[in-house]
This record gives structure tokens, C-alpha cells and sequence, in this order.
């Protein structure tokens, strides 16, 4: 059963006029598209993957997600109920079931709070369990987190590692058992020594515990490990999503391709291809019409610049957004 | 050779007593090759760079038993000698976070510019000429030159970092992360411009190349340090480091890395983290997180072992490397070393 249906989300931010523009003759508000029509549904204990540029919007649409902004347009279906049209019971229990993971341990973490604080508090606060079944489930998830909670339970941040501190911040995300988890870049603060660890703790956990994950990175390679499924976005749209083998293995969409390629590889006998692309990422400001990636490709064709190609099903699950197919 | 470092201790003195950042280090560097060195945060590779740019600071100890740049030693020449013989004319610099390295209310060009006429005294038209070259060099039109900083993507930023870090042709540059923080697609042209300049003949610049992504290095490396707590554990050519590892650090970092080309490989980490550098620690650094370690690797500390010609090794189980290596791939062998979780 799908747990999440997002349908048409966009997101805008309106840029005010500047100063000197007004003075010429009050040019119009400039909108940047930041998600601009994307669609995805999710099914329940699946990881589905992320990625693309600085911009492209994936961390935004994310927060949509996870109901910290208001979408400009779309739907945002959880359990089939729309996010945007809760009342405040509903709110609270989505609150409970969707939570997040930061990217930046050192930051995210109250320095002034114990790890059974930190772990204990999205217990305090949503739910009206008793306190000796939020000890008890407190110290549990500490455990499950690979901490031992005995040795930990009174540290502070500070005294900790930022693999540690991560793995406090994943223990205050599933304290609450959540249905969804959104993770935004949650390894690129780690030494690449225990990036492995915390990404076979999310893993296990979303098996384990039975929730679904949307993982956001711009780190491939990391992508291609942990997601069942991958979503590749340009500039605030879908270019390219699919089963993460068949997308890694043999991407479709030339921007997705240009990605893969561009892609290191640990291992000096390698000869990387050099990506098909041009020029550098643009705004989502005030897109041309057509497809976003058309300034890039370089296989752009007349119907690319005034037609927005749609999201096709090239085989059963594999969507491109390409005038190609 | 251009650089040759033997011995490199640079201690920082602290109320707590001495944080040995760099501790033995021995490191050469030849015409033309690209070094690269990986290691984890805190592993004292920024502190290495600093100690050969002298931006330590003064409190810093720094000894060696050899410290030398084509010859010339740069441990003991006085401060001005250095800054006028040895900086940008001989090693140059592409700092970390090198996108904000520029100064924000000068135009890019000029900020390149006034590089050279520090260290020459070049009329301004010649000045120009070199940096349009290495601006042509690095992928951006000569018009770029005119921009301020703010006008720049970070990728554009960079690249004029490095076309900067050119400027007087030097022996060696040393970049410290050059593309870290990048997308993917505007590193992977860094590496491109990078290589395509040391293709050509006039710029053989060596470069010093640290980061911590071990993927960027093996692309571009043709030697290979790996640092761990202050210390080299290895050292040897990219291809026989990657084919033929030695040090169970290399090996678990290599375990730790993923590859979109090998899907099916699973990831497996290093158990624990990094032991603090102050005070003294007799033996081996790694041997509490090492699966392979005997009650010998805490007390006594390796010597650098010269397993094969011009591969070094700072271990002293690298005889049973074959069984190590065997052993390395399995989960199970990283979890019973002693700070597993």
C-alpha cells in the first residue's frame, strides 16, 4: 500500500523586486520554481532516494513532505488523508509518525541536553506515555541506535563523536516508531571510516521497524547503497526515477547519464567517460518554457524548448522525462 | 625530487601537554607527480600543508630530520627568504573552503594579478597576458576577469583559485579539499581542467593533493598517503595501493568506500573512532580499531616498513598480510576489534 502520494507539488518563493527594477517601471514579482510539478508515491518499507545539484530542489520538497512549509500547489497524501488539509488531532499524529534526520549533527543536538534527554524529549512532547515507559523505551532506542545506553545515557553532545551524535539524532527520530523518515544528507558531516555503520543502521532499522525513508543526497554513490528506488531531480523536477540498479546501471535521461558519469570512482584503473553536458546549473528563476535541462543537453531538440516533456513510463516503474523516449 | 620531507613533527602545545598532529612524517614529492593523501577529519593532513606554508602557528613545534624544497632547506630559512624565494614562485597554495578565499570587493582578475606583482615585477600588460592564459587554462573566458567574486558559482570560484594558485608557474601547488563541498558534475570539471593543465608542457606544477574522498584521489593520484592520528600508515603508487594494500587501515578504508560499480559489495566500517593525539601513546594509533591487532601493535610502535620498492608501510603485522586481506572483506572481522560497538 502506498503510505505516500505526492501529486503535482510546487513550491515558489517570490523573489521581491529589486530597488532598481522598481524605479524602471515596477517590473513584475520573479517567482523561483524551487519543485515544480513533482510526483512520487511511496510504498510502505521501501528507501527511496534523492538526488541531484545544489537547487534542484530536493531538500525543499522534503520540507513540504515533512509539513514544515505550505506547498504552493500539489497534493501531499499520507494514508491517503492530504497533509494540507489536517485538522490539529491529525497534525499531531502525523507529527508522531513522520520524522527527520539532519545532516549536521554538530548543530542539530541541544548541547545543554543529555543523550536520554535528547532521545526522551520527542516522547515528553508528543505523546502522554508514563514516564517509566518513556525510560524504558528511551534506553531501548539507544540501544538499537548502537549506543550503550548505560555508558551514554548521561553524555552530552559534546563528549561524543559525530558518528555518535548521529546516531543520538537517528535514536530521537525512531523513538516515536515513525511510519515515514525523511533524511537529508545524513553522512556528509561523517569520516567516510563509519558512513557505513550509520547507513546499515538506517537500513536495518527501516526493515526492523517497518518504515518507509526518503533519503536526500547528492552523493551517488551512497544512494546506489542504501535506496531501493531513485528519483533524480533538475531543477525542481523529476528528470529521471526508477529501481536505483536499473537507473545507476543504465541511466536514461542525458542528465542523469551526465551525473552517473561524472561520478569518482575508488579505484585509480578506472577511465571515467567524460559527462555530455554543458554550461553550469541555472536558477529555477523564472524557467524558459520547455524542458528545464534544455541549456545543458546536448541533445536538444526543437521540441525541447517549447515543450515540457512529461514523466513517461518506459517500462513498468521507470520514469524519464525526456523528449528522447 | 621537489619535495622531501623526512622525519616532520609538528607538535601544538597546549595547557594539556603536546597534540601531536604530525608525528614522523616522511613524504617526497617529484617533478611532475601528483601525490594525493587521504585521511579522516582530525588526521593531520591540513596540519601537514600548514607546516610546509608556515601558516602554523607560532607556538607550534615543529622538527625534522630533513625538510627540503628542490634542495633548499625550508625549515630553517628565515621567514623572508621564504616568503620571497619560496612562496607562489615554488609552492603555491589552493586553500580549503578556497570559495571564500577571495576577497569579496576586488574584481577576480585583479585579486590574480596582484599575486604576481607581489613576487616579480612584471608591467601590468604581462600580468595580464599570464592570467588570461590561466584563466583560458581553467575553463573561464578571459572576460571573467572583470567579475567580483559574488558573480561566481562556487565551481567558478574555484577554478579561479587554481588559476591563481598558477600564476608564477610554480613547482608544486598543494590543494587542501580543492573539491570538496562541489557537485558532482562541477568537480568532476576541476578534475578535468586540472588534468588537461598538466598535460601541457609548460605548467609541470607537482601538486599536492588532500582530500578525504578517496575516490577523487585515486582518479587523479599517481602516489598515494594514507594518514591516520598523525601518521602515515601507508604510502605507495595509486594502483599497487588499491591493488595490493597493506595496512589493515587502508584495508578497512577501502572496505568503508562506495562504489557505484560495485553494487553488490557491502560497506562495511571502522569500528570506533580516531584516539585523541594528545599524550603519548606508545604503540600503533590504529590498533584499537584494528581487528588484527596483537598485544605487541600498543606497546611497540611500527616502524615504517618497506614492503616492496618505494611502498611503505607503518605496521608490524604486515607478514600475515595475505590472511589480513582475506579477512578484511568479512563483516564479522571488523566487529571483534576492540572498540566495536
Amino acid at each position: 500500500m502506498a503510505i505516500l502520494e505526492v501529486s503535482d507539488l510546487k513550491q515558489y518563493f517570490y523573489l521581491k523586486p529589486d530597488f532598481l527594477a522598481k524605479f524602471a517601471g515596477g517590473k513584475e514579482a520573479r517567482i523561483i520554481k524551487a519543485v515544480d510539478g513533482v510526483s512520487f508515491s511511496m510504498e510502505t518499507g521501501e528507501i527511496l532516494g534523492i538526488a541531484g545539484e545544489s537547487g534542484c530542489g530536493k531538500s525543499t520538497a522534503c520540507l513540504a513532505v515533512a509539513k514544515l512549509r505550505e506547498p504552493t500547489g500539489g497534493a501531499i497524501l499520507y494514508k491517503d488523508r492530504n497533509i494540507t488539509k489536517m485538522s490539529k488531532k491529525e497534525i499531531r499524529n502525523y507529527r508522531r509518525e513522520v520524522q527527520l534526520i539532519f545532516q549536521d549533527p554538530y548543530e542539530s543536538l541541544n548541547p545543554r541536553h543529555t543523550v536520554f534527554d535528547l532521545v526522551a524529549e520527542p516522547l515528553r512532547a508528543l505523546t502522554d506515555k508514563s514516564k517509566a515507559t518513556i525510560k524504558e523505551r528511551t534506553m531501548e532506542t539507544i540501544e538499537m541506535a548502537g549506543l550503550q545506553p548505560d555508558e551514554y545515557k548521561s553524555r552530552y553532545p559534546h563528549q561524543m563523536s559525530g558518528g555518535e551524535r548521529q546516531r543520538v539524532g537517528i535514536a530521537q527520530a525512531l523513538v516515536l516508531e515513525p511510519k515515514l523518515v525523511i533524511a537529508d544528507e545524513p553522512l556528509s558531516m561523517l569520516d567516510v571510516s563509519i558512513r557505513a555503520g550509520i547507513l546499515d543502521l538506517i537500513r536495518d532499522m527501516s526493515k526492523q521497524m517497518n518504515f518507509s525513508c526518503i533519503y536526500v543526497s547528492h552523493d551517488l554513490s551512497i544512494l546506489a547503497n542504501i535506496s531501493d528506488r531513485l528519483m533524480i531531480m533538475y531543477l525542481g523536477r523529476i528528470m529521471e526515477m526508477g529501481a536505483t540498479r536499473d537507473i545507476i546501471t543504465e541511466p536514461r535521461h542525458p542528465y542523469a547519464r551526465a551525473l552517473i558519469a561524472a561520478i569518482p570512482i575508488p579505484d585509480p584503473a578506472y577511465k571515467r567517460p567524460i559527462p555530455e553536458i554543458k554550461g553550469e546549473v541555472a536558477q529555477p528563476i523564472d524557467p524558459p518554457p520547455g524542458c528545464r535541462f534544455q541549456t545543458r543537453c546536448l541533445q536538444v531538440m526543437d521540441i525541447c524548448r517549447n515543450t515540457e516533456p512529461p514523466l513517461k513510463e518506459l517500462k513498468p516503474g521507470h520514469f524519464v522525462a525526456c523528449h528522447l523516449y | 625530487m621537489i619535495l622531501d620531507i623526512q622525519n616532520l613533527k609538528t607538535y601544538y602545545q597546549t595547557e594539556k601537554g603536546a597534540v601531536k598532529a604530525n608525528d614522523d612524517i616522511t613524504l617526497s614529492i617529484d617533478k611532475n607527480e601528483v601525490v594525493g593523501l587521504a585521511g579522516e577529519s582530525g588526521c593531520g593532513k591540513s596540519t601537514l600543508i600548514r607546516t610546509i606554508m608556515r601558516l602554523v602557528p607560532k607556538s607550534a613545534q615543529v622538527t625534522a630530520r630533513k625538510m627540503t624544497f628542490k634542495g633548499q632547506d625550508i625549515l630553517s630559512m628565515p621567514d623572508k627568504e621564504f616568503r620571497e624565494k619560496i612562496l607562489w614562485r615554488g609552492i603555491s597554495m589552493v586553500p580549503q573552503s578556497a570559495m571564500n578565499a577571495l576577497n569579496p570587493v576586488y574584481r577576480v582578475g585583479d585579486q590574480c594579478i596582484e599575486a604576481i606583482q607581489a613576487h616579480t615585477d612584471y608591467n601590468k600588460a604581462k600580468c595580464v597576458e599570464i592570467v588570461e592564459g590561466l584563466f583560458d587554462a581553467v575553463g573561464l573566458q578571459a572576460g571573467m576577469m572583470k567579475a567580483y567574486p559574488h558573480e561566481f558559482s562556487g565551481g567558478m570560484r574555484q577554478r579561479s583559485m587554481i588559476a591563481m594558485s598558477l600564476v608564477l608557474n610554480p613547482a608544486l601547488v598543494i590543494m587542501d579539499e580543492p573539491t570538496t563541498g562541489l557537485d558532482v558534475l562541477v568537480q568532476e570539471r576541476i578534475l578535468r581542467n586540472l588534468k588537461e593543465i598538466r598535460q601541457k608542457a609548460e605548467s609541470s606544477a607537482s601538486i599536492l593533493l588532500i582530500t578525504h574522498d578517496i575516490s577523487v584521489i585515486a582518479e587523479m593520484s599517481d602516489r598515494i598517503g594514507i594518514m591516520y592520528a598523525g601518521r602515515l600508515m601507508e604510502t605507495a603508487e595509486s594502483m599497487e595501493l588499491f591493488n595490493e594494500p597493506y595496512h589493515p587501515y587502508t584495508l578497512g578504508l577501502k572496505n568503508a568506500f562506495p562504489s557505484i560499480k560495485a553494487l553488490d559489495r557491502e560497506l562495511i566500517s571502522i569500528p570506533g573512532s580516531p584516539p585523541d593525539l594528545l599524550g603519548d601513546l606508545p604503540g600503533c594509533l590504529f590498533a584499537f580499531r584494528c581487528p588484527f591487532a596483537i598485544p605487541e601493535c600498543e606497546t611497540t610502535r611500527p616502524p615504517d616498513m618497506e614492503v616492496k620498492p618505494g611502498h611503505f608501510v607503518h605496521c608490524i603485522r604486515t607478514d600475515h598480510i595475505e590472511e589480513f586481506r582475506k579477512r578484511a572483506g568479512d563483516k564479522k572481522t571488523w566487529q571483534s576489534s576492540k572498540s566495536a560497538i
